[in-house]
């Protein structure tokens, strides 16, 4: 067709549209947080929290706890309580229990999600564990406290919440330092 | 039509086709080439067949009886790629090679050699994949779907040959779309506008804009998995601050168009075949050229429907749902336009009328249960069922493969020069028929009542529905041996066809002669 671009024009400009769609598949990975972080969906927390809120005294949110341990993940890990009751706006603590058992030296990651979704956004973490690596020696116990605090805007409807952690071993990829204990 | 250069035999310039193997490896002719496609997706066509009649043994009776369940996970991961990327899509390559250029009037492709690069690669990339049916560990065994961590962190080790065999077919796919974008675009006869283009060649054009836009998305995934295992990122492992519900994303992405590039060839094959044993002209040509774009749009918002259950926003879940539903206006009239063109037409049921007449009911039947899917919270119940099964067979058996058997059986004339037996081709059609829906009509109804997909073992109350299911795809899967029968007993003779062996054909194909000769259009054709 006279009126068509060149072949050579054509081709070069399809090739620009797969380069470009290979990039935006990668691109989906960013695109995905910021709507994750955006709409607070898949149940993500946010990072460390550092404000403060007034506690509202008439309302209370059951928070149960959950940790599950990944395949092959020996440690110990659990909750001190199953659950708490909680204020909106005030700062509640729970402390997890995670004891490496094998004889060796091992790095753990836990990574929180909150159910239901909705209340993802509304779920403030002061301090966790979980913003970390863990790295225990053999046999070593330790406990972890994560705090939070429920936001006062939470939506009505939700009466309870369930934290859970779910732990990861990742001393392939972050080896730990052993330490010498001396016997 | 302009001259065409059938006798030859100067040692200067070779016309036809060169003598012996390398004939094949070199060929950089679109008819050879598009033969090639055909042949290697009908021997995957039978290789996926072959699992799944191990699919279909094991399930004849509840328990476990021939395979264990790890082997049992292989084949329907494997019957699922093999017919996906094996066996439809190079079937469609190869009548997009075969019958673009002879109906938009083109010499050959645009792209010659690259054409024989781009079949070429695909022997290679199965050779690879069905490989890791031999290694220790398995094939592939998490689902044509590969969801991470599935893939990733439990997969076996032969997932890296998985992924560069994936890179390969889509690398083949891209090239081929890109083909045919060209020719399209670029080679038409003179006179021959957009808009009276068959529309099997503007089916086709939208698919490889699917395939072009898609494709690439579909090695990102699969390149992230690559490095998710061997190069210590996270992209779909939470442990590192991933997701794998993002893999979800990504694949289905690439995933929900890639259904429809599985069947908008198809559409366009029974548009060129209903007004030809109609004798009447399409109904509606224009709305069908703007319900196919459509249908291509709509398929890009439409991918978290395969997602429901996994934690997406009420929000999220409404505009999924409405939006897939919304496919149903541009598919309606695709399904409307078929059945108007028919009206009071001077009907004959040919073998390629009457699988592009099945095409049409069993097409929508797949339609209306993917419309029942479509509702989220119904899919809650559905899904991972034996309805989900019986839906995507619905349309990709029905559809996808029908549409192929119908555009086969209307062009071999063209390819071979032969009419095939019009007896065995009608017998083909109804033991296809009878066969497909014994085996998957019986799906809803056990799925519906709860039996999980992809499980080897199944609840003793399945046990009758399922021994019905299996007995029809050993039908099926027998009869598509006869198929083959049919083919090469017409390759080898039968009554010799004219050049327009249908009466009620149109377009540029049916004015070379049967069998269309090694080189058509060297001049153009004049299209008023």
């Amino acid at each position: 067709m006279a009126d068509s671009i060149s072949l050579k024009k054509l081709v070069t400009r399809l090739l620009l549209v797969v380069v470009a769609m290979f990039v935006f598949g990668f691109a989906l990975v960013p695109i995905y947080d910021v709507m994750c972080k955006a709409f607070g969906i898949n149940g993500k927390t946010g990072g460390q929290y550092a404000g403060e809120q007034v506690v509202d005294t008439s309302r209370q949110v059951r928070v149960q706890f959950l940790s599950t341990n990944t395949a092959d993940m020996p440690w110990d890990f659990y909750p001190k309580h199953d659950e708490l009751t909680a204020n909106p706006g005030a700062v509640n603590e729970m402390v997890f229990i995670a004891r490496n058992p094998t004889d060796k030296p091992m790095s753990a990651q836990a990574v929180p999600s909150i159910a239901p979704s909705n209340a993802a956004a509304f779920f403030h973490k002061t301090e966790c564990f979980c913003f970390t690596q863990q790295v225990l020696q053999p046999g070593e116990q330790i406990e972890m406290p994560v705090r939070f605090i429920v936001d006062r805007d939470m939506p009505k409807e939700v009466k309870h919440l369930t934290l859970s952690y779910t732990l990861f071993d990742i001393t392939a990829r972050h080896p730990p330092v052993a330490v010498n204990t001396g016997g | 039509m302009s001259a065409v250069i059938d006798d030859h035999g100067h040692a200067d310039h070779a016309h036809g086709p060169a003598k012996g193997l390398m004939r094949w490896v070199l060929t950089t002719n679109h008819k050879d080439i598009g033969t090639l496609y055909l042949w290697f997706a009908f021997c995957m066509f039978l290789l996926g067949g072959s699992f799944a009649m191990v699919i279909r043994a094991e399930l004849f009776q509840p328990g476990l009886q021939i395979v264990q369940p790890e082997f049992f996970n292989q084949m329907t991961t494997m019957h699922g790629l093999v017919m996906v990327f094996g066996a439809v899509m190079p079937a469609f390559v190869g009548l997009a090679n075969w019958m673009i250029p002879l109906m938009v009037g083109a010499p050959d492709m645009a792209l010659p050699r690259m054409n024989n690069f781009s079949f070429w690669l695909l022997p290679a990339a199965f050779l690879l994949l069905v490989s890791t049916l031999f290694t220790p560990g398995g094939g592939p065994n998490f689902g044509w779907t590969f969801y991470a961590p599935l893939s990733t962190t439990y997969a076996p080790e032969s997932v890296t040959f998985f992924i560069f065999a994936i890179h390969l077919m889509g690398i083949s796919s891209i090239m081929g779309a890109i083909n045919v974008v060209a020719t399209i675009l670029n080679l038409r006869a003179p006179g021959m506008t957009l808009m009276k283009m068959p529309l099997f060649v503007w089916t086709w054009l939208i698919t490889a804009f699917l395939l072009i836009a898609v494709m690439p998305v579909l090695a990102g995934c699969v390149t992230m998995m690559l490095m998710d295992i061997h190069f210590g990122t996270s992209f779909f492992s939470a442990a590192g601050g991933g997701d794998p519900v993002l893999f979800q994303h990504v694949f289905w992405f690439f995933g929900h168009p890639e259904v429809y590039i599985m069947i908008l060839p198809a559409f366009g094959a029974v548009s060129q075949i209903i007004p030809t044993f109609a004798r009447k002209p399409l109904f509606g040509y224009t709305s069908m050229v703007y319900a196919t774009a459509s249908i291509a749009f709509l398929s890009f918002i439409v991918w978290a429907h395969h997602m429901f259950v996994v934690g997406i926003p009420l929000v999220g879940e409404l505009f999924f749902m409405y939006a897939t539903m919304l496919i149903a206006v541009p598919t309606g009239v695709k399904v409307f336009n078929w059945a108007s063109t028919m009206w009071q037409g001077s009907m004959t049921f040919e073998t390629p009328m009457l699988f592009a007449v099945a095409f049409v009911i069993l097409f929508s039947i797949g339609g209306f249960s993917g419309l029942m899917l479509a509702i989220a919270p119904a899919d809650f119940q559905y899904q991972d069922t034996y309805f989900v099964v019986a839906h995507f067979h619905y349309v990709l058996v029905p559809g996808a493969i029908f549409g192929i058997f119908a555009s086969a059986y209307y062009w071999l004339p063209k390819w071979t020069g032969h009419m095939y037996d019009e007896t065995l081709g009608k017998l083909h059609f109804w033991l296809s028929f009878v066969g497909m829906n014994l085996t998957f009509f019986p799906m809803h109804f056990v799925g519906l009542a709860g039996m999980p997909r992809r499980i080897p073992d199944y609840n003793l109350q399945f046990a009758d529905f399922n021994m019905v299911s299996s007995i029809g795809a050993f039908m099926f899967g027998a009869t598509q041996i006869f198929f083959l029968f049919i083919v090469i007993k017409t390759i080898r003779g039968g009554a010799p066809a004219p050049a327009k062996p249908w009466d009620g054909a149109e377009g540029l194909e049916w004015s070379v002669p049967s069998p269309a000769p090694y080189h058509t259009f060297t001049t153009p054709p004049e299209v008023k």
